[in-house]
């Protein structure tokens, strides 16, 4: 099938359309049914990925606007393919879960309008498609925070909306700086990300554009000092919310700059390894200890998920295939595991209405299979061994020690803090005796929330003791994106801090 | 003796009157008709007024275009013809309104002369666009503004009434101006005709204390077109106005009058531009950033959401100006463009605010539309609700909703202008232009949390009186143009492109 990316972006927005007619009562086994089959359209879509190919497949490109450049330009390649199916397995997964029973019909035809925009963003190859995707999945999520939200939903939702919009526009004009320089290079408007790739810049030209790109990447991420709007749409929104937004929205933001800034713009990408660095690690280190300093179970995994965006930031900027592998396999771990968590906050709310850590202790007694699921998902959070958050982490921050030993070091004390407060927050919330009596009666969790969590739990063993089905395919992806931006660059510098692997020079 | 001037008819080449000349056909029409055979119901009036407003729509189109007439006097190029189109079809959008009124509530409908002034304003607008005579634009602008001051004033409400007093005394002072303006043209060149004032001005061009009166005359043009277009410091009677006015006139006037006065800006600021005297774009574009920041900041704290829709349609018509002053045939097919898809979404919202209404006169209220008149509305009429939010979304510039097309163009334009000429001021232009549209999102969301976020106010007595099936249709029309926007973008932007470039703009 070879629209089957059309079929995937197309097919949630008609369910989403003919939804509306479903009665309410239903509703719910509908959206399953339908993110089920969304899932299993992206499942066929990685069998049949050609994993030895490292470029864009099924690509499909038709003009819209002509005149301007502008055409229906999507693809897919190692470094989107997974990131898509983690999109339609947490919005299967989230559905599956969901608690919520007021207006579920909307909340449900909204989470598919949103799965439209997320996998959308994803596989867009042209610019404004892509734009056009990332602005539309603002709308469905502030629909979603600002009706099923906590007590301040409303503050929350706008500042969502209105920090990541002032970004992106900022962003949009360089998105048209780029198509006037390319008309006035080659004559004809284009808005296609792979013609885009062949512009060479003028340095001073590509170090403001990486900023304008920046900025609209970096407040989605979102990178300090721009999280601040973060904490609060997580701690406002649904659970399905806050598992959708910490998932996949968090990871366009990088996505971005993997699409975008490294290979259109490797020599300012290269010129400013250090400040992003320096942000990065600032944004490790400082959200961990604020991570640590929350009475709210929530708020805790909501500033971890910051935390852990800054070494994905980190091996993207490592510039070699290890740390950008490394950094594409943490989103997926990173989007994987907090989702993961946040459904395991969401089920104590659910049972107690509070999340606060003071609330609890000696749960492990009470509800054993709660206890095992989060204990998991915790040591995968920190970055054990055989689990899924170890392996992208090791490799971000061996790329990164070749750019800079100090900095990874600091860096690298993101698994000993993130030890700290996740620890922490284990000991406070499961062990030790009982001290609220109204912890004693909590039932352990239901079919519903294991029918979620369990292949959660599968996936996160799965990958971390075998992740090569999946690396291998991010690997040659990554490895010719690095060796394209090694021969795009233009200054020595640059040249020299992007290594292109020596295996793939073997092969050559 | 006085010897006799012979005129070849042929040479009047009276064709390019045609589309003027039949909508005071038509309007004489209604007046004879009301005449004859006085008390027929509006619905007559209306289909009538749609069938005049449809062929002259059909005989603008098939103009040739760049042809002259009557003594010159008359100019049928491309800026025309669209301009003339896209005034056509919202008065063809918004006539229709007229049948969903009640004729207790909005009486203004039941008079023939309604409709007979409403096409003599649209030929006075049809006049304006398409002549380069400084008299003969004048002419057509005071024919139009008369006919919208009484039309405005027939709403025949005490607001009605303050806001076509406040218009018609704004309008004569932006009137008296506007002649001034061409006066110290007249003075300087000796013409009034656009095209002979640009020569005559390029040839004085190195006089010394030449530029002294052109950039008089120019200020007096600018605080003419100021008042029209509403742009700061002149933007002041707008929010009034359009309160006053009935809610889809408001809208009419957020267009359709506006767009006239650009086209004439066009015409008039083109030729100094195109002079290259520089302080006069750089007048252009400082105005047009003061008057979108300025007004959205007045936007973000209006509690009524016909003041804020006001606020919002200066800010847009700041964002017009600003392409305007850089005058390259890509701002200015941008600036069609935008026009095109503001009406599309921007009549939809004032027409929305129609929809619903309080049962009970509320006397002690100071505004008719406040923001919580549409909590909950989701709840209550959720297709109406979504609409608007669709409306809310497209003005705020969200893809794909129509209007994003138009500020992509726009903007567009302004980051190739900044690139061309490698000035970086340019690129700060685009950037105070992209963060406006960050702020007014704000504004448009508060409607948007109303509608969908917040709890129903049941005590309010609203009631949806006017839904009826011509303004179903009327929005559910521009609400489908509004979502649809990508499919047809394309053939819309070639066309206006091929318009704006034949007539060398």
């Amino acid at each position: 099938m070879d629209n089957i990316l059309s079929v995937l972006i197309f097919f949630p927005l008609l369910a989403g359309l003919l939804g509306f007619v479903v009665n309410k009562n239903s509703i719910r086994v509908y959206g399953i049914a339908v993110a089920s089959i969304e899932f299993l359209l992206s499942l066929w879509l990685w069998m049949s990925f050609d994993a030895t190919h490292a470029g864009f497949q099924f690509v499909e490109s038709i003009p819209i606007i002509k005149e301007f450049g502008i055409s229906y330009y999507i693809g897919v390649d190692g470094i989107s393919l997974f990131i898509i199916i983690m999109a339609t397995l947490m919005t299967l997964i989230g559905i599956v879960a969901l608690e919520i029973k007021k207006d579920i019909k909307n909340l449900i035809i909204t989470l598919l309008f949103l799965e439209v925009a997320m996998i959308g963003v994803f596989v867009a190859l042209d610019a404004i498609m892509f734009y056009l995707f990332w602005e539309f999945s603002l709308v469905p999520m502030l629909y979603i925070i600002g009706a099923w939200g906590g007590d301040r939903r409303l503050y929350a939702a706008v500042k969502f909306f209105l920090y990541t919009f002032a970004g992106s526009l900022i962003m949009l004009v360089g998105m048209l700086y780029v198509a006037y320089v390319y008309h006035s290079v080659s004559g004809s408007w284009s808005f296609a990300i792979t013609d885009w790739y062949a512009l060479v810049l003028p340095l001073d030209v590509e170090r403001w554009l990486f900023w304008a790109f920046f900025l609209g990447f970096a407040i989605k991420v979102p990178m300090f000092p721009f999280h601040t709007w973060l904490p609060y749409a997580h701690g406002q929104a649904p659970t399905v919310g806050s598992v959708i937004l910490a998932a996949v929205l968090l990871k366009m933001g990088t996505y971005g700059f993997i699409r975008f800034s490294l290979p259109m713009f490797p020599d300012a990408s290269v010129a400013y390894i250090v400040p992003i660095a320096i942000i990065a690690v600032i944004m490790i280190i400082y959200t961990a200890m604020v991570a640590y300093a929350q009475e709210d179970m929530k708020q805790v995994i909501a500033y971890s998920s910051v935390s852990h965006m800054g070494v994905i930031i980190i091996g993207t900027f490592a510039m070699n295939a290890e740390g950008i592998t490394g950094s594409v396999f943490l989103m997926l771990s990173h989007g994987i595991v907090s989702g993961a968590l946040f459904l395991l906050v969401g089920s104590i709310y659910d049972r107690r209405h509070t999340k606060l850590m003071s609330e609890f202790g000696g749960l492990a007694s009470v509800m054993p299979k709660y206890a095992v699921i989060y204990g998991i998902m915790l040591m995968a959070s920190v970055g054990l061994p055989l689990t899924i958050g170890f392996v992208g982490e090791y490799l971000s921050l061996v790329g990164f020690f070749r750019v800079s030993p100090t900095l990874t070091l600091l860096a690298g004390t993101s698994i000993i803090i993130g030890a700290v407060y996740m620890l922490t927050l284990y000991k406070r919330t499961f062990f030790g005796p009982v001290t609220n009596k109204a912890n004693e009666v909590l039932s352990d969790l239901n079919g519903k929330e294991l029918s979620a969590l369990i292949p959660l739990v599968a996936i996160v063993v799965w990958l971390g003791v075998y992740p090569k089905p999946v690396l291998e395919p991010i690997d040659n992806s990554v490895k010719a994106l690095v060796s394209f931006m090694h021969e795009k660059a233009q200054t020595p510098e640059a040249k020299e801090t992007i290594v292109v692997s020596k295996l793939k020079r073997e092969a050559k | 003796m006085l010897t006799p001037i012979s005129i070849d008819l042929e040479s009047l080449n009276l064709i390019t009157l045609s589309p003027m000349l039949i909508a005071i056909c038509g309007a004489l029409l209604i007046l004879i008709v009301d005449l004859v055979k006085p008390k027929l119901d509006k619905t007559l009036y209306v289909m009538l007024t749609m069938l005049i407003l449809f062929v002259d729509l059909v005989s603008t189109y098939s103009a040739t275009i760049n042809e002259r007439g009557f003594f010159d006097l008359m100019l049928v190029d491309g800026v025309s013809v669209i301009a003339q189109l896209i005034i056509l079809t919202t008065s063809l959008l918004f006539i229709p309104l007229a049948l969903t009124a009640s004729n207790r509530r909005f009486h203004e409908y039941s008079y023939p002369e309604y409709f007979a002034l409403f096409l003599f304003m649209v030929a006075g607008f049809q006049f304006m666009v398409s002549s380069d005579n400084l008299i003969l634009i004048f002419v057509g602008l005071e024919t139009a503004s008369l006919s919208l001051y009484t039309l405005i004033a027939l709403h025949n409400t005490r607001g009605a009434h303050e806001a076509a007093i406040k218009y018609f005394t704004m309008g004569a002072l932006a009137a008296g101006f506007f002649l001034m303006g061409s006066a110290v043209i007249y003075a300087i060149t000796g013409s009034v005709e656009l095209y002979e004032v640009a020569n005559i001005l390029q040839s004085k061009m190195d006089d010394t204390g030449l530029m002294l009166p052109v950039v008089g005359g120019f200020v007096l043009m600018l605080v003419a077109v100021g008042f029209k277009v509403s742009l700061f410091p002149f933007h002041t009677w707008t929010p009034d106005v359009y309160e006053g006015s009935s809610a889809p006139m408001a809208g009419y006037m957020s267009i359709v009058p506006k767009l006239a006065m650009v086209v004439v800006a066009m015409r008039i600021f083109g030729m100094y531009i195109n002079l290259d005297i520089e302080t006069i774009s750089y007048t252009i574009i400082i105005i047009a950033v003061i008057t979108m920041t300025l007004s959205n900041m007045m936007a973000l704290v209006q509690t009524d959401v016909k003041r804020m829709l006001a606020y919002s349609s200066i800010s847009h018509a700041g964002f017009i100006m600003a392409a305007l002053a850089l005058g390259t045939t890509k701002a200015n097919s941008a600036i069609f463009l935008y026009y095109g898809f503001f009406m599309v979404t921007n009549l939809g919202a004032f027409a929305m605010l129609w929809i619903s209404h309080h049962k009970s006169k509320r006397h002690h209220e100071r505004y008719d539309h406040p923001f919580s008149k549409f909590s909950g509305m989701i709840h209550k009429s959720p297709m109406a609700a979504v609409i608007m939010g669709i409306f809310m979304l497209s003005l705020a510039g969200v893809p794909p909703f129509s209007l994003f097309w138009g500020k992509l163009y726009l903007i567009s334009s302004v980051v190739d202008f900044a690139a061309a000429t490698e000035e970086t001021k340019y690129i700060v232009l685009a950037i105070i232009m992209v963060l406006n549209s960050a702020i007014a999102a704000y504004y448009y969301l508060k409607l948007i949390i109303y509608m969908f976020l917040k709890p129903a106010d049941e005590s309010s007595g609203i009631v949806y009186v006017n839904q009826s099936r011509a303004l179903n249709t009327v929005i559910g029309v521009l609400a489908i143009l509004a979502i649809m926007s990508i499919f047809y973008v394309q053939p819309l932007m070639e066309f206006v492109t091929y318009l704006v470039s034949a007539s060398g703009y």
